[in-house]
């Protein structure tokens, strides 16, 4: 049990890291095609990060400890997180402990890290970024909450694994319409939270419409890849989020080495086909104006409400 | 039709009638408001012949093509006339701003659950569990009647009411009687149409069906 489990949880977070920057190859290829272009490939994000970690790095005068932490920070909860929602399987020895506040919580503190080390340089881009940023990760965090405890409540408890392993033995709970509600306030909050189109355009350097580049600007060398490597994890991490509680199929709640191999295999699918229908969508989207993203996050804040008092209220109980 | 089917079809034409109120305070195009609206009358057509099959009531039936005809078919076709006579597309400046009617929306939803508690209370079944859904409609439909300044908008706002009440009718006793939601149907048919052929001679007057610029009398 032990050694099987240890080792489900160990290949979830090198899943993760491996397949992050796969991922983001996989999103602006499938857009590149679609607009036309014939793309730089699958690896060049990992051709990017291998090519960032042989530069050297610099430090802006004046930068702190936070700066030089964030980093290492963003990645290090990212693949905590990785290592605690059950991605692939349930039966993990630190299943017990991965409860949605504490995931939630580890999100939010790679976020406040990324945003002190954006104020830490003391350029106006960094301390802009940092204020935009926080304006989100604050509308973002309780919808998060919600749109899972609308999903909590059938199951009886907050612990990602018992909700996920309840929904797998029992999927009319996810045909109601208390779930579709919280799916989808789930999906615009990964969207925001992970900085992708209709919040921010990750492919930009325009001051105007900057939110996460703007916080990065001062980093160069390993730190960038670092940095590069843990927004590419949160999306991977969250898409994983994502599937694991609206279609846990194939997720293994045992600890067969067979079964283990084939959710891998089934988590990396489900994860690569919601981010080239996300890649896809992003080619018809356009950016919406900054001061309308309070907007887009008070509605699925809503929705989320709205899937937790009809899950609530309509279950009878 | 099982209980358990029931309730889920029941829960599942709330939750679409539930967030197409939501929906019509989120949109700002006209055109696009009068959709949803259209969509809601469905919704509501949908619970009235979920019930009629569950309690084999068959007069149900009959109410139900007719909101279904009235409701997602006349209404917004008039209300389209109306806005292709007015010109205007969008709702620019509704008093309040769209996220805190959206919130206030949430707050509006929770208050009705909890207003609703002691009635459900009375006779606990899958249609009572849904009554504050009904209510939620009702509530949005009154802050939408007084946060926006389009005429065509204040007619939706002032539909959404009728929805709720409806469907209130419905969830709590199986339905009205016929002849009295023949009698409330002609009256909303005449209300709009009024409406529409006041938002007319407006236009013709002022240029725009901005209500808050109807302060004084002209001869």
């Amino acid at each position: 049990m032990n050694a099987l489990g240890a080792a489900a949880a160990a290949a979830q977070v090198a899943l993760v890291i491996a397949g992050a920057p796969w991922l983001a190859g996989v999103m602006r290829q499938v857009r590149a095609r679609l607009e036309g272009r014939a793309g730089a490939g699958l690896a060049q994000p990992w051709r990017d990060l291998r090519k960032l970690m042989r530069k050297q790095p610099t430090t802006p005068v004046g930068a702190g400890p936070a700066f030089r932490t964030a980093p290492l920070l963003l990645v290090a909860t990212t693949a905590v997180v990785a290592a605690l929602i059950p991605l692939a399987s349930t039966a993990t020895p630190v299943s017990g402990s991965a409860d949605l506040i504490v995931v939630v919580a580890l999100l939010a503190l790679g976020t406040v890290a990324l945003a002190l080390a954006g104020l830490d340089t003391g350029t106006a881009f960094g301390g802009m970024g940092a204020s935009r940023e926080m304006t989100i990760a604050a509308l973002v965090e309780p919808t998060i909450l919600m749109s899972v405890f609308a999903l909590s409540i059938p199951a009886g408890s907050t612990n990602l694994t018992t909700i996920v392993s309840g929904a797998a033995g029992n999927p009319a709970r996810l045909a109601s319409p208390a779930s579709l509600l919280a799916a989808f306030a789930l999906a615009v909050v990964t969207l925001a939270e992970t900085g992708r189109l209709p919040v921010d355009n990750p492919s930009t350097h325009l001051e105007l419409t900057m939110i996460h580049e703007a916080m990065i600007l001062e980093y160069s060398g390993p730190d960038l890849a670092l940095v590069e490597l843990g927004a590419q994890m949160r999306l991977t991490v969250l898409l994983g989020l994502l599937a694991s509680l609206f279609a846990p199929w194939g997720i293994a709640t045992t600890t067969h080495l067979a079964a283990l191999l084939v959710a891998l295999v089934l988590f990396a699918t489900k994860v690569t086909l919601l981010a080239a229908a996300l890649a896809a969508a992003e080619v018809f989207w356009a950016k919406v104006r900054l001061f309308k993203v309070p907007e887009l996050l008070a509605g699925s804040f809503l929705l989320a409400l709205l899937a937790v008092s009809a899950s609530f209220f309509l279950t009878g109980k | 039709m099982s209980t358990g089917l029931f309730s889920q079809l029941l829960d599942l034409a709330c939750g679409v009638f539930l967030l197409a109120a939501v929906l019509i305070l989120w949109r700002r195009e006209l055109a696009a408001i009068v959709r949803i609206f259209a969509l809601q009358g469905v919704a509501l057509a949908a619970i009235a012949v979920i019930l009629a099959v569950h309690e084999h009531h068959w007069v149900l039936l009959a109410v139900a093509a007719l909101i279904a005809a009235l409701r997602a078919g006349l209404l917004p076709h008039l209300m389209r006339r109306a806005l292709a006579a007015s010109g205007e597309s969008r709702e620019t400046q509704p008093l309040v701003n769209v996220a805190a009617s959206l919130l206030t929306a949430a707050a509006l939803t929770l208050l009705s659950y909890a207003v609703c508690q002691p009635l459900i209370r009375l006779a606990p079944s899958p249609a009572t569990r849904a009554l504050p859904v009904g209510l939620a409609v009702v509530l949005i439909g009154f802050f939408t009647l007084v946060t926006r300044r389009r005429a065509v908008s204040q007619v939706v706002g002032f539909l959404l009411l009728d929805n709720g009440t409806t469907a209130v009718a419905f969830l709590a006793t199986s339905g009205v009687p016929l002849i009295v939601e023949l009698g409330v149907s002609f009256d909303l048919l005449f209300a709009v149409l009024v409406l529409q052929i006041l938002t007319a001679r407006i236009q013709v007057a002022f240029g725009s069906t901005d209500l808050d610029d109807l302060r004084e009398l002209h001869d």
